[in-house]
């Protein structure tokens, strides 16, 4: 055999291998089927040993689904990268505001016949249930947690501004005064705001609901942007006033949710807004001291106030096969859902969760109804670990302030139009507000006609 | 007077036409055809699947609606006309050019001044050489990273903390429209000034000693002797770095990503980022068709500067 053939049978070994390398399937080559599912990336060992229990626990109730997981959380910047480049996890989680939309599309897999045959599928709050129903009611994306916002505040530093921390501000002047004395005091940022990412239109959207406006007015199903509301002007001449004239807003903004979390936990914010339930990721991503923390509700301004309420959706990849399909809804049903409805699994995984040193009892919104959360959280008492006291400004008024749910046409790119306007407010001190506004709703009309 | 009279006369040497032999398939297999092609083939499945045929596909999908999931829709030149008439576009456009002016200021005579320098220097070249190396050996996101932390706006920001040992700041860096730009410049320069510094040095190496000799004889300078001699031996590296560096900066993508989103308020939005934006940044699917028509017209853009600069200067190469 001449060496110029062995070579060229070499380079062809090769160049089949790496195009085999390029293949893959649904089935493992025990024949089970392989279900990939998603986990927060970034988490400590604790919280990732309490997911692998959870997956190990899965897997012996369901012998043939071989579960795999890969890093993955909702983030506007990459999600649709990864939804066009089909590598998403077959079970991956999605905000309330973009559910309709994937839909409509067809973005993500139908699974709803599967979700119908689930044993509390018809007790969802009908109000939570939409963000995950097709034009027709049938639930695509499983509704899996929901949120309030919330003010979180560092106790630390309101003690060292000479703040009570037991006694939070109830309403924006006091928000401002606070912050002002923290900024005084400390040296760090009384208050901050997010602002990429479209976290800054989520925000600035929370704070309009806050003062008593909103975004968007709907007709049927016809949608009209009222993003230049007099409460918005308000709201955003709170934040000029703070970061221009007390100068209590520190020195950046440009925060996404990452950013933001990340600076609080380490003692450099006095206050934000975030959902409600953020204390599990300030945890188990941010390592925040358990005695730092505080959270109590977002003032509202007026009559017509609220709080903007959200949540999370599960939804399948839309190219997963029949029987990944199924094993996906087993997966939601286990670990996602089953915990809210059912006494053993409640406590089994709270268990194993504490047992992992992570966090049992951060305050939620109900995706079925109040009492339903009460019955569960009375099942998981024993291992509640999070400061309850600390949590408390925030959990007995939580289910009194009126929840108002996200705008619901092109929110997102919504959000990202506000990013500019609250960035501009916050780098500009002669940012002209109601012009911004005024051009920002223009363009949101646009989006919002075009779907 | 007649025109010809001023013709020199040429000889012309014209070589006897050479008739090409046309090799039979079996020629071809036998002198090894086969197995070069074998040993092209990996790098033509990758260079098919990862460069021709998405370059052909982007080009199809700029005439299309899209959300790579359902059948895409053919809608001629909507997405072009959408492009063309959102007016952040020219904003990227502008932000684009002046992140390449900038880039050019500081990118262009920094490695060149360096570069001159370190072959001047006789002792521990290969020292600053590699000193000058390392940014580019730092992983970009790692040194976006470590800039960012350097950046920070607060009065206990590294630079600001500098400033103040000065009696200068704090500086707003980031945190500002009007010096958010010249800040993603700065470290674009540090990250890619080592590369580049190479280039020259060796190029710098190919210059005559005699050039600068007859120089020293004829009483030049340093100045003289860098006017006269290196910079025009280096000429065509010159050209080749300058329209090089004026194609990358206008892709720049990576540092207004990770800095600062684009932001504040668009101050650092780039064409890249905008279209980058189009793509992902809807989260409900993107709009891929403008996404892919703002690429074709940016390598449009770039092709003509491309194929002008180099008819323009044709004549100012090294000989």
């Amino acid at each position: 055999m001449s060496w110029k053939l062995v070579t060229t049978g070499a380079a062809l070994a090769v160049a089949a291998t790496a195009l085999a390398g390029c293949a893959g399937g649904a089935t493992s080559s025990d024949g089970r089927t392989v279900l990939t599912v998603s986990i927060d990336p970034g988490l400590d060992k604790g919280a990732v040993a309490a997911f692998t229990s959870r997956v190990k626990q899965f897997e012996t109730a369901n012998p043939g689904i071989d579960v795999r997981t890969e890093e993955f959380k909702w983030d506007a910047t990459t999600f649709t990268a990864k939804l066009a480049g089909g590598t998403l996890p077959d079970v991956f989680t999605l905000p309330f505001t973009d559910g309709r939309g994937l839909i409509q599309r067809r973005q993500v897999a139908d699974i709803s016949g599967l979700v119908r045959a689930l044993p509390y599928f018809s007790a969802f709050s009908p109000q939570i249930a939409k963000a995950g129903e097709a034009e027709d009611g049938g639930m695509w994306a499983v509704p899996i947690s929901a949120y309030g916002q919330a003010l979180h505040y560092n106790r630390s530093l309101f003690t060292q501004a000479g703040l009570n921390p037991d006694n939070p501000p109830s309403t924006w002047d006091e928000v401002r005064a606070d912050a002002r004395q923290i900024a005084q005091r400390t040296g760090q940022a009384g208050y901050a705001e997010m602002t990429t990412d479209n976290t800054g239109g989520w925000i600035l959207t929370t704070l309009d609901y806050a003062f008593g406006g909103r975004t968007e007015q709907l007709a049927g199903d016809q949608a009209k942007s009222t993003v230049d509301n007099q409460q918005l002007v308000d709201a955003l001449g709170t934040l000029h006033t703070m970061r221009w004239d007390d100068n209590s807003m520190g020195s950046n903004f440009l925060y996404d949710w990452n950013g933001i979390n990340q600076d609080f936990a380490a003692g450099r914010i006095g206050m934000y807004v975030s959902g409600g339930a953020n204390y599990g990721s300030l945890r188990a991503q941010n390592a925040i001291k358990p005695a730092d923390y505080g959270v109590t509700t977002l003032p509202l301004v007026g009559k017509n106030a609220g709080v903007l309420g959200g949540g999370t959706l599960a939804a399948v990849s839309a190219s997963a096969a029949d029987q990944v399909k199924a094993a996906a809804v087993k997966w939601i049903d286990f670990y996602y859902m089953r915990k809210q409805t059912d006494q053993a699994a409640a406590v089994a995984d709270a268990k194993t969760t504490a047992d992992s040193g992570e966090v049992v009892g951060a305050p939620e919104l109900p995706v079925f109804d109040k009492a339903q959360y009460d019955r569960r959280m009375g099942w998981i008492s024993q291992y509640v670990n999070v400061p309850v006291k600390q949590m408390a400004p925030y959990t007995d008024k939580m289910f009194d302030q009126p929840l108002v749910p996200e705008p619901t046409k092109s929110t997102q790119q919504v959000y990202a139009l506000l990013d500019t306007v609250v960035q501009k407010v916050l780098t500009d001190r002669d940012a002209d507000i109601n012009a911004l506004l005024a051009d920002a709703q223009r363009q949101a009309q646009t989006l919002v006609d075009r779907g | 007077m007649t025109v010809t009279a001023d013709k020199p006369a040429v000889t012309t040497h014209t070589r006897p036409p050479v008739r090409r032999r046309r090799r039979s398939p079996a020629t071809w297999v036998r002198g090894g055809g086969l197995g070069a092609l074998v040993f092209l083939l990996p790098m033509l499945v990758v260079f098919t699947a990862f460069s021709w045929y998405p370059i052909v596909e982007s080009v199809v999908m700029s005439f299309q609606q899209t959300n790579l999931i359902t059948a895409p829709v053919f809608v001629g030149l909507d997405n072009f006309r959408a492009v063309l008439t959102d007016p952040l576009l020219w904003t990227a456009v502008r932000n684009t050019a002046w992140f390449a002016l900038l880039a050019l200021l500081f990118g262009f005579p920094v490695p060149l001044v360096a570069a001159v320098l370190m072959s001047e220097v006789r002792r521990w070249r290969g020292l600053y050489s590699a000193l000058a190396y390392l940014p580019v050996v730092i992983p970009p996101v790692v040194a976006v990273l470590l800039w960012k932390f350097c950046y920070d706006a607060g009065p206990n920001g590294v630079f600001n903390t500098m400033l103040r040992a000065v009696g200068l700041g704090p500086l707003p860096w980031l945190q500002d429209s009007s010096s958010a730009m010249v800040s993603l410049v700065v470290e674009a320069t540090w990250a890619a000034a080592g590369g580049t510094i190479i280039i020259y040095l060796a190029a710098l190496t190919s210059v005559s000693p005699d050039l600068y000799e007859a120089a020293e004889i004829d009483g030049a300078s340093v100045w003289g002797k860098i006017w006269h001699v290196t910079l025009p031996q280096l000429r065509g590296v010159l050209l080749i770095t300058f329209i090089l560096q004026i194609i990358g900066t206008a892709q720049v993508f990576l540092e207004p990503f990770l800095f600062t989103g684009g932001g504040p308020a668009h101050a650092t939005t780039t064409i890249l980022l905008l279209i980058y934006d189009y793509a992902f940044a809807g989260t409900l699917g993107g709009d891929y068709g403008s996404a892919t028509a703002l690429s074709v017209l940016l390598a449009l853009v770039l092709a003509v500067f491309s194929a002008l600069y180099f008819r323009l200067t044709r004549g100012w190469g090294t000989s």
